[in-house]
């Protein structure tokens, strides 16, 4: 079933900070396999002019995924969420997140589509200091395959 | 050797970057789904990947993202140099629990001078032969 048109353009409120840590910025580097200096050794990064140690490129994944549930499991808009794949993402940094960064997130329906039974709907969320400074953007297209023979049985 | 070399050198269009492969196991997609939050069944429990019509266990998208993006910032040297990176998820990653596991093979080139300070760097990330990652593009500073 076609997504609700109005919902293009929502906001969804601040979510609360979410207080980045050192320890989490390595744990998330481990996991990725990445033995980047910069990510756990503060001298490393101060010698690249950082003030301590940077998270890599997609860890405000950490952030901006439990952001978009609000918005996947709002029963308003009545997402399948079961049926919901990750089609794109973007970042877009104005610079690396760092321990102590407490970090608000806010998510904005940009567009909802349909195309061959699959809803598309793509969100952007912004991730801010409590004081308002843009550290990072994601965008992300998220698909509800469409389950023409799951809709016949239910229907 | 990159010492060797200016920067406009290193920033110049058709600039390959090192390539590298990384293996990945069950293991290490639990070890994500801890780091990352992302604890949906997909991607640890063979059971429930099948009943929802996957073939196996698929890695998360993001991981993949995340792997492939190790190849952009090994060559920058600074991670926050990386001040764009987009990716389409094109064919999920098979991990099998089978030992072995799925190969993740990323390769990458500098295909566009945006301004005096960025490049567009464009990756190649396959797996078993199929590209899993589409239009896979970062925006880099060069200086």
């Amino acid at each position: 079933m076609a997504l609700d048109q109005s919902f293009v353009g929502r906001t969804y409120p601040p979510t609360p900070a979410y207080e980045v840590g050192r320890e989490k910025i390595r744990e998330f580097a481990e996991s990725i396999g990445d033995r980047t200096p910069a990510y756990r050794d503060p001298e490393a990064a101060k010698s690249l002019g950082y003030a301590d140690v940077i998270a890599p490129p997609t860890f405000p994944i950490v952030i901006s995924m439990p952001a978009a549930d609000q918005v996947v499991y709002d029963p308003a808009l009545g997402l399948d969420w079961a049926r919901v794949v990750h089609g794109d993402q973007r970042f877009t940094h104005e610079r690396p997140m760092g321990p102590g960064d407490r970090v608000v997130a806010v998510v904005v329906v940009e567009s909802i589509k349909s195309f061959a039974g699959n809803d598309m709907i793509t969100l952007v969320t912004e991730m801010s200091t409590e004081d308002g400074e843009l550290i990072s953007t994601a965008r992300a297209l998220l698909v509800a395959r469409g389950g023409t023979e799951t809709e016949e049985q239910q229907a | 050797m990159i010492s060797a070399q200016t920067s406009a050198e290193r920033f110049a269009v058709g600039t390959v970057l090192p390539a590298a492969s990384f293996p990945i196991t069950r293991t290490d997609l639990v070890r994500y789904a801890g780091a990352s939050g992302d604890f949906n069944e997909i991607h640890w429990n063979g059971r429930f990947a099948v009943e929802v019509g996957l073939p196996d266990v698929i890695a998360h998208g993001m991981y993949t993202m995340a792997v492939a993006g190790r190849v952009l910032t090994d060559w920058v040297g600074d991670p926050g140099a990386v001040e764009e990176y987009f990716v389409r998820f094109s064919k999920p990653v098979v991990v099998p629990d089978d030992g072995v596991g799925a190969l993740v093979e990323v390769s990458g080139k500098v295909t566009k001078v945006l301004d005096e300070r960025r490049v567009q760097v464009d990756l190649t990330v396959t797996s078993s032969g199929q590209k899993v990652l589409g239009k896979a593009t970062a925006v880099v500073r060069s200086s």
